[in-house]
């Protein structure tokens, strides 16, 4: 009985999301559709459909790596919300790299080259933050938030000027060759090698900060920094790297989006993928793993959001408002927990009284036994 | 530029711009100060401010009547605010989470709530709105008395704001305990101050200021909701938060620069269209992170802002 409850305290966050899909069904209903119908259309089309699931994972592979890039700092502490403007900055980089580095290597390594500029791009994103916080005490959160306009604004002007592919409509960079491209990993649809790299990164991350002391010091820093800093860690340099690190997996996220699906740089090309990561990182509470399903999760819904609206009419934007009702239900569920909820509180009551009880038992056998031996 | 500071007409004719710039960011700055002196971060201050700007607009939309989308601006970002109060005061819900919850969903309600509303209409109509008119006397001040005295009601009713929130902070007993509760919960309590509803209170008057924000951005700025009109603004009042030393004033003054510089890069965008107007756009943006890293003295944020308070021994 208290196992059974313990599970549902424990599965809260499905809770969560159910309780936001109820809520979210009173939004289609205003739109005048069957929430029901709704709810099939997105979820069938998301993941039982080839197609819809390939578009799904298409989806996943931005919101993978940007839920990593907000997982990673805050595992310090701190408030990454400028994942945004780092995918910006690491498909800037790495489209650099593709367009303008000379064409002599073999297509693989320079695929790699331009994830490493993409890495170096968000990184240095991460980095004005971290220094502006580990040395001027800024606050991380604000900072973060204003340079995502930054970082969109310096793309903007990099496609429609300096990277502006000749006779181009509309702002967007040249075409970067075929070479370079990411290889498919379902023929026939966009899915592409992203996605599994961001897989990779996820069960990487989560060994690092499992078994090794850079993740066991990122933590220390993040729950005790009084602490790590008598065991000799330095705060300063954890917050900086972790927010480096952070840029650097968003920065991936941006490279991908361009040599996996768009093969060019365009003005306002990421759809809030580094606010995704936020909804992502929080409802998989910062463990690596439950990222990449809280990714893939959060990719169907935005994925088989367009096939809802092309099926039963309800415009995208309702995903956007079931997303946000996701994300308050995930909140509140954090704090609904086992220990602290009134039934577990009865059981500990209950187990104290027990053992007063057989206390008390035991002191009477005594003094019977006491009252016996004359 | 320089003939700007020389022509009296051409000065006033700026200033009175960056003031009207500035008023969303005001108000939003101002619900942002009353909430952080309470103890409670208002990271959603965009979002409510979004949602306000779609109360007014649904509200004048259906009375045609300016005051009545005030009115339902301001409920609407209470409303929101409702949500930040619940997470962050009632369930202790890590704070910056919380408000990141409510833009997001703020952002995405109003969108899908503004094309069932408007059908799509949205884009073309155009609402009633507030005029600006002049106060006699006053306006007659050389240089400052038309930017000043020259605006329209909302921008009066900040002055009122600014002026009211000051008092109350620091002059009122109200403002004591507010002051108190975000300083040092605990203290407040033994002294008999109920902690939570004076946070509750003060996260709902912050979503209402916040949504006056929005009312202006509807009412007096640009007559239409669109999606996402709020475009970061609430962002940028964080920053004046701190800047403004969490007082009313202070901040008022911090989110007039950033209307300085906002209208100084409308202006260099115009007179400049060989540069791209990226260079100018971003500005606000830059000063608000350079004013935060030159901040002279460090500045010292509410004792308890952050921390969600529980009575010991429940």
């Amino acid at each position: 009985m208290l196992a059974a409850l313990r599970a549902v305290y424990l599965l809260k966050g499905v809770w969560a999301i159910l309780a936001a899909l109820l809520v979210g069904s009173i939004l289609i209903r205003l739109g005048d559709s069957n929430p029901i119908e709704a709810y099939q259309a997105l979820f069938t089309g998301a993941f039982f459909e080839y197609h819809g699931f390939a578009t799904t994972l298409v989806k996943m592979s931005p919101m993978l790596l940007a839920g990593l890039a907000v997982a990673l700092p805050l595992r310090a502490g701190q408030f990454n919300i400028g994942a945004e403007g780092q995918i910006y900055l690491g498909a800037l980089f790495a489209t650099w790299a593709a367009l303008y580095l000379p064409d002599v290597l073999p297509g693989w390594l320079h695929i790699i080259i331009c994830s490493l500029a993409g890495m170096i791009g968000g990184g240095l994103w991460g980095l004005i933050p971290g220094y502006l916080k580990a040395v001027h005490n800024v606050n991380e959160v604000i900072v973060t938030l204003l340079m995502n306009y930054i970082g969109i604004n310096l793309v903007s002007y990099f496609v429609s000027g300096p990277m502006l592919a000749e006779g181009a409509p509309y702002p967007y960079s040249d075409e970067i060759r075929e070479a370079l491209w990411l290889p498919y990993i379902l023929p026939g649809t966009d899915a592409h090698l992203g996605v599994v790299i961001g897989i990779i990164f996820a069960i990487v991350l989560y060994y690092v900060f499992k078994r090794t002391s850079v993740g066991l010091s990122l933590a220390t820093v993040g729950h005790n920094p009084a602490a790590a800093r008598y065991a000799g860690m330095s705060v300063r340099r954890h917050i900086i790297l972790s927010l480096v690190l952070g840029g650097a997996l968003a920065g991936l996220a941006g490279t991908y989006e361009v040599l996996g699906l768009k093969y060019r740089l365009f003005h306002m090309f990421s759809a809030g993928y580094g606010f995704d990561g936020i909804v992502v990182a929080l409802l998989a509470e910062g463990n690596p793993l439950l990222v990449a399903a809280a990714a893939l999760f959060l990719g169907g819904l935005r994925s088989g959001a367009n096939i809802m609206q092309r099926a039963v009419g309800v415009p995208t934007t309702a995903v956007e408002a079931i997303q946000g009702l996701v994300v308050i239900f995930v909140a509140a569920s954090v704090a609904f927990r086992y220990e602290s909820s009134y039934l577990a509180a009865a059981w500990r009551r209950r187990k104290v009284m027990d053992a007063a009880l057989a206390a008390e038992r035991r002191e009477a056998q005594d003094k019977a036994e006491e009252a016996k031996q004359p | 530029m320089m003939e700007i500071l020389l022509d009296p007409t051409m000065l006033s004719d700026f200033l009175s711009t960056s003031l009207r710039l500035s008023i969303p960011i005001v108000f939003a700055a101002l619900g942002g100060v009353l909430s952080e002196r309470a103890g409670v971060y208002n990271i959603g201050l965009e979002g409510m401010m979004l949602a306000g700007a779609f109360g007014a607009a649904v509200g004048t939309f259906f009375t045609g009547e300016p005051f009545f989308g005030v009115i339902s601006g301001m409920f609407a970002g209470a409303l929101t605010a409702v949500v930040l109060a619940i997470l962050a005061v009632s369930l202790g819900v890590n704070q910056i989470v919380a408000g990141i919850a409510i833009n997001m969903f703020s952002i995405g309600v109003t969108a899908f709530l503004s094309r069932i509303v408007f059908s799509g209409q949205a884009n073309t109509m155009t609402l009633p709105g507030y005029k600006a008119f002049a106060i006699p006397g006053l306006v007659a001040i050389p240089v400052i008395g038309p930017v000043l005295f020259q605006q329209d009601a909302l921008v009066y009713l900040m002055y009122a704001t600014v002026l009211l929130l000051f008092y109350l902070m620091f002059y009122t007993p109200w403002g004591l305990n507010i002051r108190a509760v975000g300083e040092n919960p605990r203290a407040a309590d033994t002294a008999g101050v109920r902690v939570n509803m004076v946070r509750y209170i003060c996260v709902l008057g912050s979503g209402a200021l916040a949504g006056l924000g929005g009312c202006y951005l509807v009412l007096s700025h640009v007559f239409l909701f669109s999606e996402h009109m709020s475009a970061g603004k609430g962002f940028i009042a964080l920053a004046a938060i701190i800047l403004g030393r969490w007082n009313p004033v202070g901040a008022l003054f911090a989110c007039l620069l950033f209307g300085l510089f906002d209208a100084l890069q409308l202006r260099l965008q115009f007179a400049n269209p060989e540069v791209p107007y990226q260079a100018f756009v971003i500005l606000p943006y830059v000063v608000s992170i350079l004013a935060l890293v030159g901040l002279i003295g460090k500045p010292r944020p509410p004792g308890a802002v952050g921390l969600p308070y529980r009575r010991e021994g429940k």
